[in-house]
């Protein structure tokens, strides 16, 4: 028996050495090193960053026809400029939120501090349409938050209740990047302000913020990006309330229009974007003068338990349970029979298990073709394999999430809607791609930046072959961030509404998240199939999330 | 007064005892070294004193006042750590108006301060560098100014020289010590080297797992090491092992390996007890012809390995029961006296032996030193 077991495994291990000799052999030639990169370049090129622009170039003849109806036009004007107060307001109240609380994660002694740690990452789980849903019934309705307060609606739906749902979709995502700023960030100098006389407070105005400065703007351009582009939760809170991703959904048809506004977010999100992160840096904090007295009285200790119990409390009320309160209109619905109607599949449910589908299988597909063509140009960002090139390619890769995704949508339908032959899934599966590719691109080539290059050197200097230094070096090294950027990208392409909506002529092809925000919005569903449907949602979303935990249990 | 007192300190790190029940005095104007190898809690020990972490145990006292729960901006210490921790946004002269500015003083006077300090260390010239415009030493006095220039009369050093190459090292060492004196400083100064540390100590602590192993002023700690940690870990110094054979009233026999026999002066270990004796290197001569057979503790062996290092002449020898011994010899004296391969006989005058009980977990494992 032992004997052969062994056989088996001596076989095995001689096919397996076959094909890795066969790879690594590969590997060496330069010539097919140059193809697999030269592949993930042109699919950049071609899938990525041109079809957005293209398509929108292209179709620009088409802005004349704005001018025939100047009401539109206006309310097109001033949609476009209300997305930037929307997301400018969310980014500084998120920085001013965030801080606390992420300091409070890094830095206090007392227990809650893991509980804390873990539901921060509630609404980041969760997918943003159904957060929306979620939002509207805690903050607007009766059943919610309402009803203590004795009025039918305490937050209607509106630029408060955007303002609100923003901040708790991207306030989870600010305290982690704060987070993990905060732990990276030497403390020596803190302490070393201390031991020279530095109340904390002052040392950490002085001393503190100024060197995470870089990680400021970071936390605010993200969250600027993300609120910026966020659709589906913002078409259910937003009422008569209208910024430039809602007025592209209530005109989807109307393509001139939709060219303006599109080429206009597209163009004014990219040249802020790169202003912010040109001119920021060059802000200075005040860190000239010190206040002793002053200071002394803020950093006591009764003075920062007022500070963290603030900071607690908002980000429960605004964040922690907004993002749950789902859970009891849901568990509503499976008590009064409208699970047993969801899975018999009578209308509506035949299409929510059909969009189920598409969405499940749109976010597999394009996971795994950016894992195919974004590993080697994330090796190539990292490793700087284009030279000087290499920055203006890691420039151009950030680009599809600076954009609105739903203006980018707009584009890759003119785009792509030129090839008649393309099935309308493959066009659909293309621009969940295209959204999707910075993520995962960008944090491979973090995870990769962060192998020393020697190690690699070393290994070839010791005989490995190109092949096999992925295999034993830098893949098992960067196997945890495989998967969580693939997660990362799943989930996204998973909570994409705006480029799906935009993107989808027929209802037929309605990804999950289109198909939940049309039931909400336009009233095409009762609200226990509304809960019930988005509840199902969140759900195989979570399991998805466990699964992928699971996989990648005990290390980051 | 500023004088320091720890009592009883003991700081552990969840299993791992940093400092163990340690108690230490350092008096006003001390030049103080503490000497001991990576991880013997020397860093630990400062972070103490200047309150960036707090003791599990034990008092610790700043001019007789407890200061246990003292913040670190309120013990009125310079802390100098071993990277520096220059503050990398701000100018040379802002990085030393940090610490006036921090405690109230005006714009004015905060400069003012600093701009001496900065005279003093010589770097006035760079007042609006950035740190990282700065060489090495530069660097370290910059952050020597910028501890002096918040008022601390005492100075906490984390291998100050660490992070300087060994010339700059060596001409460094006087201009603390200068410092110290010219601003009447109490001053810790942490470091693994013990050249260094023998040079400008007034008093040198040994330090081992947290525990204090010998305290003095240098000669004493060189000259009568206290055990053979001590004994190997400052200056450099040959180890046998053997056995007390014979006892009489003014010294011992010991049996060394392969029935060599040695004379001791010490008479205070019983016969039959495990011992392992010390010899400095520069004590252990070498000769190379025995004139009267019957001399003691003259022991055959050969010359395996000379080398130069510079003063001084290395010898390494083979006896031939097996033991090693190494020889320093001033350059001038052996230069070319001995060769490789060449027979000669290694003298160990009993006044300069030392006894020490056999260390319980063995003798590799005690020199250990890291």
């Amino acid at each position: 028996m032992g004997k052969q077991r062994s056989v088996v495994k001596h076989n095995n291990n001689v096919i397996g050495l076959g094909l890795t000799e066969k790879l690594d052999r590969l590997s060496s030639i330069s010539l097919i090193k140059y193809l697999i990169y030269a592949s993930s370049v042109i699919f950049f090129f071609a899938i990525i960053f041109f079809p957005p622009m293209v398509g929108i170039l292209r179709n620009i003849g088409q802005i004349g026809v704005i001018y025939d109806d100047p009401n539109l036009l206006a309310r097109a004007n001033l949609a476009i400029t209300q997305s930037f107060i929307m997301a400018f307001t969310v980014a500084i109240l998120d920085l001013i939120a965030a801080l606390p609380l992420a300091w409070f994660i890094v830095r206090s002694k007392t227990r809650i501090v893991n509980l804390i740690d873990t539901l921060v990452d509630i609404p980041f789980l969760i997918p943003t349409a159904a957060l929306g849903y979620s939002s509207l019934l805690f903050w607007s309705s009766q059943s919610g938050i309402s009803r203590i307060f004795g009025v039918e609606s305490l937050v209607p739906p509106g630029f408060l209740l955007v303002l609100l749902l923003h901040f708790t979709f991207s306030y989870p995502v600010i305290v982690r990047v704060m987070v993990g700023e905060l732990l990276n960030y030497k403390e020596v100098y803190e302490v070393a302000a201390r031991t020279l006389g530095a109340q904390p407070l002052t040392a950490v105005r002085t001393i503190t913020l100024p060197l995470l400065k870089p990680g400021i703007i970071a936390s605010f351009l993200l969250a600027f990006a993300r609120s910026l582009s966020e659709t589906g939760a913002t078409v259910i809170a937003t009422g008569p309330w209208e910024n430039g991703p809602v007025f592209i959904y209530r005109n989807v048809d109307k393509e001139g229009i939709l060219v303006y506004v599109s080429s206009i977010l597209i163009l004014s999100s990219t040249v802020i974007f790169f202003l912010i992160s040109l001119l920021a840096p060059k802000l200075r904090f005040p860190i000239r003068r010190a206040f002793p007295s002053i200071e002394r009285k803020l950093s006591s200790s009764r003075a920062i338990k007022f500070r963290d119990s603030v900071t607690l409390l908002a980000f429960f009320l605004v964040v922690v349970a907004p993002s749950l309160f789902i859970a009891l209109p849901m568990m509503g619905a499976l008590l009064d029979g409208t699970l047993n109607e969801a899975l018999s599949g009578l209308d509506p449910w035949n299409s929510f298990w059909r969009s189920m589908l598409i969405s499940y299988a749109i976010g597999s597909l394009s996971t795994l073709l950016n894992i195919a063509f974004g590993l080697p140009a994330a090796i190539m960002i990292a490793r700087g394999k284009l030279g000087r090139a290499t920055s203006i390619l890691e420039a151009l890769v950030n680009v599809p999430i600076i954009v609105p995704s739903i203006a980018l949508g707009v584009s890759l339908r003119l785009f792509w809607g030129e090839y008649g032959f393309l099935h309308e899934f493959w066009i659909l599966l293309l621009s969940h791609t295209t959204i999707t590719y910075t993520y995962f691109v960008e944090s491979m080539a973090a995870a990769i930046e962060s192998i020393p290059l020697e190690i690699e050197e070393v290994a070839s200097t010791l005989g490995a072959k190109p092949f096999t230094i992925f295999r034993r070096i830098t893949f098992p090294l960067t196997k945890y961030s495989v998967f969580s950027g693939a997660v990362l990208v799943f989930t996204r392409a998973l909570g994409e509404t705006g480029a799906a909506k935009a993107v989808a002529r027929t209802k037929e092809f309605s990804t999950l998240p289109v198909l939940l925000v049309d039931w909400v919005v336009n009233k095409k569903a009762t609200p226990s199939q509304s809960a019930l449907g988005i509840g199902l949602y969140v759900i195989s979303s979570f399991i998805i999330l466990l699964i992928f935990r699971l996989l990648t249990r005990g290390k980051k | 007064m500023p004088s320091i007192k720890l009592v009883n300190v003991t700081k552990r790190y969840g299993n791992i005892v940093a400092i163990k029940n340690l108690s230490l005095t350092v008096n006003d104007g001390e030049y103080l070294c503490v000497l001991g190898p990576t991880g013997s809690g020397k860093t630990t020990l400062l972070k103490l004193i200047a309150g960036i972490i707090k003791p599990d145990e034990g008092e610790i006292y700043i001019d007789n006042k407890l200061v246990n729960n003292l913040p670190p901006q309120e013990r009125n210490v310079a802390y100098v750590p071993q990277q520096y921790a220059l503050f990398p946004h701000l100018r040379v002269i802002d990085n030393v108006a940090f610490g006036p500015l921090s405690k109230g003083f005006s714009r004015d006077e905060a400069y003012k301060i600093s701009m001496q300090m900065l005279e003093m260390t010589r770097l006035a010239w760079r007042a609006n560098s950035f740190p990282h415009e700065l060489s090495g030493g530069m660097q370290q006095r910059l952050a020597l100014a910028r501890g002096l220039a918040s008022g601390a009369k005492i100075l906490l050093l984390d291998e100050p020289l660490g992070a300087l190459d060994a010339r700059l090292r060596v001409e460094l060492r006087y201009k603390l010590r200068e410092i110290a004196e010219e601003n009447n400083l109490t001053t810790i100064h942490v470091t693994h080297d013990q050249e260094e540390a023998m040079v400008v100590a007034d008093r040198i602590v040994i330090l081992r797992n947290g525990e204090i192993q010998q305290e003095g002023p240098p000669p004493q700690v060189y000259n009568e090491p206290k055990n053979i940690f001590v004994a190997h870990f400052v200056g450099e110094a040959n180890f046998f092992e053997g056995f007390v054979a014979e006892t009489d009233l003014h010294g011992s026999w010991i049996q060394l390996r392969n029935g060599f026999i040695l004379r001791v002066n010490e008479t205070n270990k019983n016969v039959g007890e495990r011992v392992v004796v010390m010899i400095r290197e520069e004590k252990t001569r070498i000769i190379k012809r025995v004139r009267r057979k019957e001399e003691i503790n003259l022991f055959p062996g050969t010359i395996r390995e000379i080398s130069l290092l510079g003063d001084f002449i290395s010898y390494s020898i083979l006896l031939d029961n097996g033991d090693r011994v190494n020889s320093r010899i001033p350059t001038i004296m052996g230069m070319g006296r001995f060769r490789v391969g060449e027979k000669v006989y290694v003298r160990l005058k009993p006044e300069d032996l030392r006894v020490y009980p056999y260390p319980p977990q063995g003798l590799y494992q005690e020199l250990e030193v890291i």
